[in-house]
């Protein structure tokens, strides 16, 4: 198939950008990477009036690291942030959930805040904004807010921005003291989207018990949920906790759907089997990182 | 001296050209054509009740709507039955366009023809077209059930009934000594190549000539059809394959629609009109293959000896037969495999569904065959309490009875003749190859790390090369450049290597001198087509026929001039000398320009051959009677049956029972193809194979609904597998040339596939000890397997409810 007729616009500054889009109403789409949207175009399985080009807008592509926390443009490639030491420093999860995206050709044309506007549940950014409980700015025409990831995600493929707004950055708060992330994903193919992942932070409080552990999943429900497992962890010595328990009350809080590729419960399945693995792996780095 | 050509791994030719894009396929060519698009049937089974082209006519840019009310003489009649059987009592072939019946998602209805293809799919989109749905098949269980037809014409949707015995199996099996029974099911696939299909046809009114190019496997017989379809005479039409991205089978079909309807529309419209099939069309309107339910019972006695088979096969042929019943008869007559079976039946019921019609994928019916013949060793074993290489062994046809005449009919209506074969060799060297002896040790290795090992292996035999025919023109020019055409075509083989090391090697000249043009009608008009690992048998030999006419043309020129009797010649590195005797040379592109007299010098190297020359015997006229002017040569190559090659496969297959992901960690393979033009071509074939038979075991299944509709049409979701996925393959050759023809060759192409699913599942079913009897397995379906109360899967349940295995 070949795309439905669409006007085009390519501004050189985001004010332009939502020029465009006021003027346009709810049929433009912003595109950024365009690895999902240029397929959906392809396939007409979407056909907006107009796409929003903004690779021209200067001043986008740029990853910032504070001791806050990392802010990543939305011309931010995945390669780019993959590639981010700084970025890596200030919250781990970051170049760990980046890695697993797709393929390298896709890495360098996609970009994470493209991906995480896109809300797709099996996305893995959206995930890690849930998990580390993360933000995006957006700006409209009468200025920019921060926008929760809770207030972002309304439903699968779907958030609560309409009109004139583009998400000029996602913001991923640094990894606590005394914590650690891992993330681990199971796909069909090496690349594909996953069947299951997860993305999961572990704490530890001075005595290096368990003090939080929370866990966000890919491809488990309709869109990002944090899920906290300390119940099943929480107050015990990181190297007696029992990773596995944590696992099975994972399995019992999701309610994944099945698919051609997977039952709802394999996905089960694999949610409590890769809670266990990424909790023991992140609750390793905490340990590290408790003087 | 020459170099040796023959045997070795030259490096392949046509890569460097279609490695860095300089290939010219279908859509490289006619920037300026109309592009043609095609509304598709969106209901598996309806009444067309109206098509509405209005909407459509205002969008600017459209040229021409075309629906079968405008189709006239043969083209308002079904398309061919392209091999009758007389058993395919109920034949069936769609229309190029829909007759007012669609029976299945994809067909085409309404052709559009607009300045490009954006437009014309915008045109197609408003084509408002009113069904009426009928009732849906979808699955050989419902096929069978037939409380619906999918032709109301066709009593229990049996297209054909094929049935072929070696004695009285009933009585065979009531006297053996033991008997086990049990039924399995295999999914649909499909052939899948990287380019779709593609025609573009440009029509010459001037001189009324049509010249078409498509995405074929078979040009000459595309030429044909056109001609017939659109009632032109033969030399008008001229069909040419260009680089062509990937076949598998799935381009033998023809004429597809598009390949008659483009034409008719470059004629109509008085310009060139292409159409480039995308994936989701690819998906829901070119062939698939490989779904089949089979029952099989065997009898065996104490040691494991098979002494009875009886196999009934449920076979989809999908919404119509156009390539008739190829498929299950290779299914029924190769499901044999190496083993010395005493008394065999088999019984296909053919059977209609809503779905893609299904015609030869790459192994084509063989895979399903080897899948049904080697799990029935697999379950001897078990139940014998022997070990399963052990039991193959014990079966085994051994090296003295060749030929080995079964008795039955092979799918190209010749006696199914083994022509040579050493099977226990071939799987002494498996079995060293994988280490089989020392599994139990990696096993335990594995157990201690919490991982599942199995270990799986599976044998095949493969008819190849079967006729008719093929032929080849090798013609030297004055330049030297040595010029081959063959009409069999190429997707990327490696046939101009093979060619042209054979005619290196048999005229004696420098590989680089050597020019192959393969699938060009205007080069060579007669052709059978590529399929049935048949190129490198039935062609390669035609080529080493045609090249050893020139050669024995130059010598016989050379002797005149040189003034020697031919048999004292020889040609090395392009020149034709006297053996032994340095010095008595001529340049094979001199004999060339002599073998062709002239009255004209129209440059340099003609004046050689011109009447004042002094090189022509005026005693004799210029051309003998009975010779012809020019160094060139035509030969035909057609074999009396089939050449059967074979091999024996080995998976290990790690499981990780946290998360039942499944991983191929070594495949080995022994091949025997007879004589080896290029080892490096063959191994790249069996590595391809191996890829598709991983993918088949693994990945690939067309996931249709109760509705037939495909839910997976896109390679999203229609999971093939990537390098990633595909394990390095161990190879170790045997030879055994067949006696059938003057080179020794057996096929290649098709054999990497064959064992695939067998193999797998048997290491599978090592690893986790539930028994498989339906491919492919997913690891979600894994999970439901070893947790389910019962010890076997029979049925392939997707979480999706689909239709295809239900």
């Amino acid at each position: 198939m070949k795309p439905a007729p669409f006007g085009y616009a390519d501004p050189t500054s985001v004010a332009e950008a939502l020029d465009v889009l006021a003027a346009e109403g709810d049929g433009a789409k912003v595109l950024a990477g365009g690895q999902s949207l240029i397929p959906l175009l392809s396939m007409r399985l979407a056909a907006p009036t107009a796409l929003v080009d903004i690779n021209r807008v200067a001043g986008l592509d740029r990853i910032s690291a504070s001791p806050d926390g990392v802010r990543v443009g939305a011309l931010v490639r995945h390669a780019h942030l993959l590639a981010s030491a700084e970025a890596a420093a200030v919250q781990p999860l970051l170049g760990r959930a980046t890695a697993n995206v797709a393929h390298p050709a896709i890495r360098n044309r996609g970009t994470t805040v493209g991906s995480i506007a896109h809300a797709d549940p099996s996305g893995e950014m959206t995930a890690v904004l849930a998990v580390t409980d993360g933000s995006v700015t957006v700006a409209r025409p009468d200025g920019s807010t921060t926008v929760g990831w809770r207030d972002l995600f309304v439903g699968p493929l779907e958030t609560s921005l309409h009109g004139a707004a583009v998400v000029v950055d996602a913001f991923f708060p640094a990894l606590a003291p005394r914590s650690g992330t891992a993330f681990a994903e199971i796909a069909r193919r090496k690349g594909d989207y996953a069947v299951c992942g997860a993305a999961v932070v572990v704490t530890l409080d001075e005595d290096r018990r368990v003090a939080a552990a929370r866990a966000a999943y890919l491809s488990v429900g309709a869109m990002p949920e944090v899920h906290d497992l300390t119940d099943a962890v929480g107050g015990k010595p990181v190297d007696s906790a029992d990773w596995t328990a944590a696992g099975e009350l994972a399995r019992t809080l999701v309610d994944p759907d099945g698919d051609l590729h997977a039952s709802a419960d394999y996905r089960r399945l694999l949610v409590g089997a890769l809670t266990a693995r990424t909790l023991a792996e992140a609750a390793a780095e905490a340990e590290r990182r408790t003087p | 001296m020459t170099t040796k050509y023959f045997g070795e791994p030259v490096r392949r030719r046509e890569d460097a050209r279609l490695v860095v894009g300089k290939g010219r396929y279908l859509d490289d060519i006619g920037a300026d054509a109309y592009a043609a698009a095609f509304v598709r049937s969106p209901h598996a089974h309806a009444r067309v009740v109206d098509v509405d082209v209005g909407p459509a006519l205002d969008v600017e840019g459209l040229l021409a709507v075309y629906t079968y009310e405008d189709l006239t003489g043969p083209m308002a009649e079904p398309l061919p039955v392209l091999i009758p059987h007389p058993q395919l009592t109920h034949a069936r072939t769609g229309y190029p366009l829909v007759k007012d019946v669609t029976r299945h998602v994809g067909e085409p209805i309404v052709m559009v023809v607009a300045t490009d293809r954006y437009v014309a799919e915008d045109a197609a989109e408003k084509i408002a077209v009113t069904y009426e749905e009928l009732p849906v098949v979808v699955g050989v269980d419902a096929a069978e059930a037939a409380r619906v037809l999918v032709h109301d014409d066709v009593p229990g949707n049996i297209a054909a009934r094929h049935h072929q015995e070696t004695g009285d199996v009933e009585a065979a099996l009531a006297a053996s000594r033991h008997t086990l029974s049990f039924t399995q099911y295999v999914e649909r696939s499909a052939s899948m190549p990287m380019e779709g299909k593609g025609v573009h046809a440009r029509w010459d009114d001037a001189d009324s000539s049509l010249r078409v190019y498509s995405s074929t496997q078979a040009s000459t017989s595309v030429r044909a059809a056109i001609a017939a379809k659109l009632q032109l005479s033969l030399e008008k039409v001229e069909v040419i394959a260009p680089d062509v991205g990937g076949g598998f089978g799935v381009k033998i079909v023809h004429p597809w629609p598009e390949e008659l309807l483009v034409p008719m529309a470059a004629r109509l419209l008085g310009h060139p009109v292409k159409w480039v099939e995308d994936r989701r069309e690819h998906f829901v309107s070119s062939a698939h293959e490989r779904q089949q339910r089979q029952e099989i019972t065997v009898g065996y006695d104490d040691d494991g000896r098979i002494t009875a088979l009886d196999v009934l096969v449920w076979h989809d042929n999908g919404a119509y037969t156009p390539y008739g019943i190829i498929v299950p008869i290779n299914t029924a007559t190769q499901l044999l495999g190496p083993y010395d079976i005493p008394v065999y039946r088999a019984q296909v019921f053919s059977v209609y569904t809503n779905t893609v019609v299904v015609t030869p994928y790459r192994g084509a019916g063989r895979p399903q065959g080897c899948f049904a013949m080697e799990r029935t060793m697999d379950r001897i074993a078990q139940e014998r309490g022997l070990d399963r290489a052990e039991v193959r062994l014990r079966n085994l046809i051994q090296p003295d009875q060749f030929p080995y005449d079964w008795g039955l009919t092979f799918q190209d209506g010749r006696p199914l003749v083994y022509d040579s074969g050493n099977y226990p060799a071939m799987m002494a060297k498996l079995m060293a190859l994988v280490d089989w002896a020392g599994f139990p040790a990696r096993r335990a290795e594995a157990e201690a790390r919490g991982r599942l090992l199995g270990i799986g292996m599976a044998p095949y035999v493969e008819g190849t090369g079967p006729g008719p025919y093929e032929g080849a023109h090798v013609q030297v020019l004055g330049s030297g450049k040595v010029l081959v055409s063959t009409g069999l075509t190429s997707q990327g083989q490696g046939h101009e290597t093979v060619f042209a090391q054979l005619v290196a090697s048999e005229l004696g000249v420098p590989m680089e001198d050597v020019e192959v043009t393969t699938g060009d009608t205007r080069r060579f008009g007669y052709a059978v087509g590529t399929f049935a690992s048949r190129a490198a048998v039935v062609s390669g030999n035609a080529v080493a026929l045609a090249a050893r006419g020139v050669r024995e043309k130059a010598l016989r020129i050379a002797a005149d001039v040189l003034e020697v009797d031919a048999s004292d010649l020889e040609i090395a590195d392009g020149v034709v000398g006297v053996k032994g005797t340095p010095g008595a040379t001529i340049p094979l592109r001199t004999v060339a320009v002599l073998s062709n007299p002239l009255r004209y010098a129209f440059d340099e190297a003609a004046r050689q051959a011109t009447q004042f020359a002094g090189t022509s015997d005026d005693s004799k006229p210029p051309v003998s009677p009975g010779d012809a002017p020019g160094l060139e040569h035509t030969d035909y190559y057609s074999p009396i049956r089939s050449t059967f090659a074979s091999g024996a496969h080995a998976a290990v297959v790690e499981i990780d029972p946290a998360t039942w992901e499944i991983e191929v960690v070594q495949y080995a393979v022994v091949h025997d193809c007879g004589t080896v033009v290029n080892p490096m071509i063959v191994e790249g074939q069996v590595h391809g194979g191996v890829a598709q038979g991983v993918g088949g075991a693994l990945y690939e299944r067309m996931a249709y609904d109760r509705d037939g509709q495909l839910l997976n049409a896109s390679f999203m979701d229609f999971l093939m597998p990537y390098a990633s996925e595909v394990p390095p393959v161990d190879i170790d050759h045997q030879s055994t040339p067949s006696p059938l023809n003057a080179l020794g060759i057996k096929g290649a192409g098709e054999a990497g596939v064959i064992p695939g699913s067998a193999a797998i599942a048997s290491a599978i079913e090592d690893a986790v000890g539930r028994r498989i009897a339906a491919m492919p397995i997913s690891p979600s379906e894994l999970y439901d397997l070893v947790r389910s109360p019962s010890a076997e899967r029979v049925i392939n349940s997707s979480p999706h409810e689909t239709g295809a295995m239900a």
